[in-house]
């Protein structure tokens, strides 16, 4: 029996709460724990799940194994995963084949199942524990860690881990200064992007009087992006209860969260998760019988970029258009509804219960001087180990790629990494071993933004990834500043030039040119970093662009206009596959004898490389 | 969760109430679109100019104005996405189906969009088909999958 919800009056009510909650969780030692993030869902995790449950129903084991669907457990690429308790066996690729396996002999006889271990792509070593694996080993969760261990639909599990006991701890033993003081030695600095201290934030805001609003900026809009996505949908009593804490300390008795449409899964996560902290009294009136009174809105986003930008997230909660509005006055100032109000991101959230359980002191200690604590990244793109790593700030780079990410796919060259999302940019090969804090990775050209890591091998052209950001932020450019509207689309027409063959020279020096104007004369955010991307991919890559204007060549062999499919005539073998499966039409060649791709028709699409099996295409 | 009923619709209500934004967005739900006669009940509602309604229906992109096809395909153009080769499988699906992207085809049975990051990165590039997920795709997986929707049978499964 789950124990009884009850609002709490006292931080007894708690401790009490918090103690069943414990004997329950101990109860249930032996148990599967079920990744259920989108990443592993897309693998076909929600369907093994109910057929674990129909299984576990069928043989009657359903008292003795429990079954938990949990948040991102880390290791996108493999999935689904499964891991199972108490010894922490660490499945991988688990199919409903497996299950009956996995139940009788893993579950029950403690055998293990060779072909379900991970192996390391590299040294093709396996491994049974997942705590042993060299993509976990070289990390820090110390946010993610209770992604392994709690179903986010469950309060008691939040609790019996160790949750909401910092919230009860600042609400009835510290004066809101007292919490701010305790984030400031902490060193917090925001997660979103800007490395904004957090504690200046709050100081502020608290020295305001009347009515006050926190938000919870949820808009992950970074493409590359899911960092804030997994804490929600694995954790998301963590990023409530950093928000609340963040009103007691604030004085704001409201707090939003502002949390995008793309993520279905976090919405009802965290719906689930405010309902339960309000049927406990950790969100309302009187929270934990003190005067301290918090109500939780959601509001959803309908789509834009541009709303992650503090002023028009506000705009956007107002129900207006997205578009920021010129600072100063500050929003600390005038903020939602023209009221003093602090805006958050979802980690920098997360880490506040951290901070308070542990102590600035302890949190202090990872890190460097700077830039404390741990962060998130999404590591994705053409890496070995694609998923969700969360490292101590200061950590290398190279560390990130090669220790955790276990390099670079199918034994490719390593050609940049792109960082910060269409603000940040790309970090070529000669600067992988800068430590990944705020203030190093700006020094070469980027940002560590809100945590998505793009790896890039040979085969990706730096003027193609310069155009893909340049037309996403065309796109999303609100429209407001002339020279954003205009500037960005200027300067995709000459990347676009440049990569279809047709720029002339001197467009390079137009384009750092116009770079520098948009910069400079831009009002937020976006516009002031939309060149960021041409900048440093010009900084660092210089040569592939001159290569695509002078020798009219893509080297990486992106570029549509630049480059040529044929086939070897020597090596074809007639088998018609290509021509089967050309959607263009555009392979010609009777069967048994070579084939040959007309031109004209050729869209360039690559269908016919996937599918040879002699090899016999060329790209050139 | 705090609501409110507006226009008969059951809409998440903030601090300062219900705002045109969420309103909208319960419309969008249940009709897939945004009927023009809710946006001028919405305006009377809400008591605003029919031109800001109209302002917030156009800048939000999920929002549309044309009724969307009745299967809803929604390709992944975020960066993960792109350097493992998404834009050449919203070209294939576009071919396949007969639908230019972000538009709806003649017969009103599929609508091509594109979204900037879905935040499953681990399984690029991705095809969202009526909310469900297909990770992994490459041109050829795309075209078979839709291959069967386009001769005319109507499940794309």
């Amino acid at each position: 029996m789950a124990p009884l919800p009850v609002k709490f009056k006292t931080k007894e009510d708690f401790l009490s709460f918090k103690q069943r909650s414990i004997e329950q969780y101990e109860k249930n030692r032996c148990y599967l724990a079920v990744c259920g993030d989108t990443g592993c869902s897309v693998q076909g995790s929600k369907n093994l799940y109910d057929q674990l449950e129909i299984y576990l129903r069928k043989q009657g084991y359903t008292e003795n194994v429990k079954l938990k669907c949990t948040g991102c457990l880390g290791l996108c690429e493999n999935g689904p995963l499964v891991i199972v308790y108490p010894q922490e066996i660490f499945y991988q690729r688990v199919e409903p084949e497996d299950i009956e396996e996995i139940i009788e002999k893993t579950v029950i006889q403690g055998e293990i199942i060779e072909r379900l271990l991970y192996s390391d792509p590299v040294s093709g070593e396996k491994y049974i524990y997942g705590r042993e694996l060299p993509f976990y080993k070289s990390q820090l969760r110390n946010l993610l860690e209770a992604n392994w261990k709690i179903d986010p639909g469950s309060i008691e599990d939040y609790i019996a881990n160790g949750g909401y006991a910092a919230l009860v701890n600042a609400v009835t033993e510290m004066d809101p200064g007292a919490v701010v003081e305790e984030i400031k030695k902490s060193q917090l600095r925001g997660r979103g992007g800007a490395g904004f201290y957090t504690w200046v934030k709050w100081e502020e805001c608290r020295q305001q009087t009347g009515r006050k609003f926190i938000i919870c900026n949820a808009d992950e809009g970074d493409p590359g992006a899911f960092m804030d996505r997994s804490l929600m949908e694995g954790n998301p009593h963590s990023v409530l209860e950093g928000l609340i804490i963040g009103g007691y300390a604030t004085g704001a008795q409201e707090g939003i969260v502002y949390i995008r449409a793309e993520y279905p899964s976090a919405v009802e996560k965290l719906k689930l998760a405010i309902d339960r902290a309000e049927d406990l009294g950790l969100v309302g009136e009187n929270i934990l019988g003190s005067d301290f009174n918090f109500q939780v809105y959601l509001s959803i986003g309908a789509g834009a970029f541009i709303c992650g930008e503090t002023s028009a997230l506000i705009a956007s909660v107002d129900g207006r258009i997205g578009e920021p509005v010129q600072k100063p006055p500050r929003l600390v100032q005038n903020g939602y509804l023209g009221r003093p109000t602090v805006v958050n991101n979802v980690e920098s959230l997360a880490n506040v219960p951290l901070i308070l359980r542990d102590g600035a002191q302890k949190y202090c200690r990872v890190g460097t001087e700077k830039s404390s604590g741990t962060k998130i990244f999404s590591l994705v793109g053409k890496v070995n180990n694609t998923g969700l790593v969360e490292v101590p700030l200061g950590i290398t780079l190279r560390e990130i790629i090669y220790d955790i990410g276990g390099g670079i796919k199918e034994g490719k060259q390593f050609k940049a990494v792109q960082t910060g999302g269409p603000s940040g940019g790309c970090i070529p090969a000669s600067s992988l071993d800068l430590p990944t804090d705020f203030d190093q990775l700006s020094s070469a050209g980027s940002m560590i933004g809100s945590g998505g890591m793009i790896v890039m091998d040979d085969e990706t052209c730096m003027v193609d990834i310069a155009r893909y950001f340049l037309q996403f932020l065309a796109d999303e450019s609100c429209g407001c500043c002339f020279t954003c509207r205009e500037g960005i689309s200027r300067l995709l027409e000459i990347v676009k030039e440049i990569s279809d063959g047709s720029a002339k020279p001197g467009q390079l020096e137009l384009l750092k040119e116009l770079a520098g104007v948009v910069k400079d004369s831009t009002m937020c955010g976006l516009g002031q970093t939309a060149p960021n991307p041409v900048l440093s991919t010009l900084r660092h890559f210089e040569e592939e662009y001159r290569a695509h204007i002078e020798q009219k060549h893509c080297p990486a062999g992106v570029c549509r206009e630049l480059i040529t499919y044929s086939i070897d005539q020597k090596l074809c073998n007639g088998c018609g596959l290509c021509l089967k499966n050309c959607p263009a039409g555009a392979v010609t060649g009777n069967k048994k004898e070579p084939h040959y791709i007309l031109y004209d028709k050729c869209d360039k699409c690559g269908v016919c490389t996937t599918v040879c099996r002699a090899e016999a295409v060329i790209k050139q | 969760m705090k609501k409110a009923i507006v226009l008969g619709f059951e809409v998440p209500r903030g601090p300062d109430g219900v705002s045109i934004v969420a309103l909208l967005q319960a419309i969008q739900d249940k009709y897939n679109y945004l009927p023009e006669k809710f946006l001028r009940r919405a305006a009377r509602e809400m008591e605003v100019p029919l031109i800001d309604v109209y302002s917030v229906a156009k800048f939000y992109k999920s929002f549309s104005l044309v009724p969307e096809g009745r299967h809803q395909i929604v390709t992944c153009t975020g960066t993960a996405c792109h350097v493992r080769g998404s834009e050449k499988i919203t070209e294939e699906i576009s071919r396949t189906l007969g639908v230019e992207v972000n538009s709806t085809s003649p017969d009103g049975e599929y609508s091509l969009k594109c979204v900037n990051c879905v935040g499953a990165c681990a399984s690029a590039p991705l095809v969202i088909v009526d909310g469900e997920y297909h990770g992994n795709m490459t041109p050829l997986k795309a075209g078979k999958l839709f291959a069967q929707g386009a001769k005319g049978k109507t499940a794309v499964s």
